[in-house]
């Protein structure tokens, strides 16, 4: 991918790259750029997903929230970070001062290397590697790291608690993530992203989360697991405000502290993405396979690229916002609840997925009656606990606006866009 | 990554940070500063088996020493008291175990650059699936041997850490 841009561009310039004597300079160049782009992608998701995860808050715990900012407050975000880059640079006099400037660059450095692998659309990778999804595990080492060192260097009880808390968390919870990602690796054959993709088809019971109850049981152990690693509520014990404040970063303040919401937020994306790519069927068109989307050119081409970004980030955003919807209803566990969850069900739980997948594997032919019988099970449980999920989400809603109509009189905002 | 150019830059970049914090393990007087450099050598060689294009290699180097051992260490450093005293370190052989250690790392990369052909450009083949045919199929018994060594260490961690029923822990 890399190469074939940087050949692309000097094609534009005229110049030929069989010969051309300074490719490397384009290749710089084009590196740079993807970098650029991976971290603007992120700077523009993680800004109005902090708005669109407040106001979801607002609604969910019956209060308002950030309406005040443009229409709706959608440029809430905008401001909030001039606040933050017009901050002071607090550096606590006691702190380790090289390795407190250093670690929100560490943990937001180890979210933005996993977007080297994340598949946008068809063509929209940086770097489909072939050991992809192993290369994702293991990079969250440097957030690891780097929540370590925030916690250590500044020099306070609560930012270590937090810190230690986050790297415990993060190293336990890496075992079911990946234990049940290597299921879908036995399922697909290769740990490459895209790879993974083509393995799988358009349809729904194509997509591996439908495959066998296996893989179903696998994505939400998967998903669970890495909303855990994210440090997300029911899991934040890292940051649990009743406790310890905020955790790792209490001291940070201004840009710094920026850096470790941003890590946050584009880790929403991560999560999602990666649970689109290894179960959701990724960025798969109905009636269009790979094969020929890779074939088309011209105008065509840039025209599938554009429609599989958008079935990408449809799949991935209902994701985010589900994460979000989580994150809003469940308690935040004990640290003793934390690990029985993780040691006791989670691994276990993923332990019994890989079994069952590699028993399924050499047991049933593919597309053979069972394989499709399999199917229709998993298809069926998926659908009646979406079925069951948006029922009880619409049930809690009503009950909510009743109740509201009872105590004050009037009629609860609804529908969103009339919020006031 | 096949241009010269690029190679010997991103080789000397992944060279110096390397060794750079390699000496900052060995010569910090502050042992979390030290862990912490642990970390970025670990990262600096992992970086190295990527450019030499053993990308497996390279993963499973961020896997087990970038996000494990390193991980361990930290714990294990910060769990410590007394962290700010230099003089942790064990001084009896500090003069002679260091010209030791060195004689030994040079016998070493003596050994190791005549025994290893240089110059050979490789393409960046994929080797996942053929260190994974290896592993399960002619090395098959080595690596049974090895997973059943970890196990028992892993009983064995377990034991300690319980320890002994109706006892005092």
């Amino acid at each position: 991918m890399l190469r074939d841009v940087a050949n692309w561009i000097e094609r534009l310039l005229g110049l030929d790259p069989a010969t051309f004597a300074y490719s490397w300079i384009t290749s710089v160049v084009v590196i740079g750029v993807m970098a650029l782009v991976a971290f603007v992608f992120i700077a523009f998701f993680a800004g109005p997903v902090t708005w669109w995860e407040r106001r979801l808050a607002g609604r969910i715990q019956s209060r308002i929230g950030p309406n005040r900012v443009g229409p709706q407050g959608v440029l809430q975000w905008l401001a909030d970070g001039i606040k933050c880059f017009l901050k002071e640079d607090l550096i606590p006099a006691q702190a380790d001062k090289g390795l407190y400037m250093f670690a929100p660059y560490l943990v937001f450095g180890g979210y933005m290397a996993t977007f080297a692998v994340l598949p946008f659309g068809a063509n929209l990778i940086a770097a489909d590697l072939d050991v992809g999804l192993l290369y994702l595990l293991a990079i969250t080492g440097l957030v690891v790291i780097g929540s370590l060192m925030a916690g250590w260097s500044s020099n306070n009880k609560w930012a270590l608690f937090g810190g230690i808390r986050s790297a415990a968390q993060l190293v336990s919870y890496e075992i079911p993530s990946a234990f049940s990602l290597m299921s879908v690796v036995l399922a697909a054959g290769t740990m490459s992203m895209q790879g993974i993709i083509r393995q799988q088809g358009a349809w729904p019971w194509d997509w591996f989360v439908f495959r066998n109850p296996f893989l179903f049981l696998a994505f939400f152990l998967s998903l669970t697991s890495s909303i855990a690693e994210g440090n997300r509520t029911p899991f934040d014990l890292p940051e649990g405000e009743s406790e310890l404040v905020a955790g790792y970063h209490v001291e940070y303040s201004g840009m710094r502290f920026l850096w470790f919401m941003f890590a946050e937020w584009g880790n929403l994306w991560v999560i999602a993405s990666i649970a689109t790519v290894c179960f959701l069927g990724g960025w798969q068109i109905p009636g269009m396979s790979p094969a020929e989307i890779a074939a088309s050119t011209g105008l065509a081409f840039w025209g599938w690229q554009a429609l599989t970004l958008g079935v990408f980030v449809a799949k991935a955003s209902v994701l985010v916002a589900f994460v979000i919807q989580v994150r809003w209803t469940l308690p935040r566990l004990r640290v003793d609840q934390l690990m029985i969850t993780c040691w006791k069900y989670l691994v276990p739980g993923a332990l019994f997925c890989l079994a069952g997948v590699l028993v399924l594997l050499a047991v049933v032919p593919e597309n053979g009656i069972a394989d499709w019988a399999l199917r229709g099970v998993s298809l069926a449980a998926g659908l009646a606990i979406a079925v069951a999920y948006v029922w009880k989400t619409r049930a809690a809603y009503m009950a909510d606006r009743d109740l509201y109509r009872r105590m004050e009189g009037k009629e609860l905002w609804y529908p969103p866009f009339r919020l006031p | 990554m096949t241009d010269p150019v690029v190679s010997a830059m991103v080789f000397y970049a992944l060279a110096t940070f390397t060794l750079v914090a390699a000496g900052f393990v060995a010569l910090s007087n502050n042992i979390v500063h030290s862990a912490f450099a642990l970390f970025a050598t670990l990262f600096g060689m992992a970086g190295l088996y990527a450019f030499l294009s053993a990308d497996l290699l390279a993963i499973v180097q961020m896997l087990v020493y970038v996000g494990g051992i390193s991980v361990l260490v930290l714990f294990a450093v910060m769990l410590t008291s007394g962290l700010d005293d230099s003089r942790h370190s064990n001084s009896t052989t500090r003069l002679a175990g260091g010209i030791a250690v060195l004689l030994a790392v040079a016998a070493a990369a003596f050994v190791a650059a005549s025994a290893v052909p240089s110059g050979t450009e490789s393409a960046i083949t994929p080797m996942t699936a053929l260190i994974g045919d290896a592993l399960l199929g002619r090395f098959v018994l080595p690596f049974e041997v090895v997973s059943v060594v970890l196990l028992a260490a892993l009983l064995g961690g377990v034991t300690l850490a319980r320890g002994v029923k109706g006892g005092d822990r």
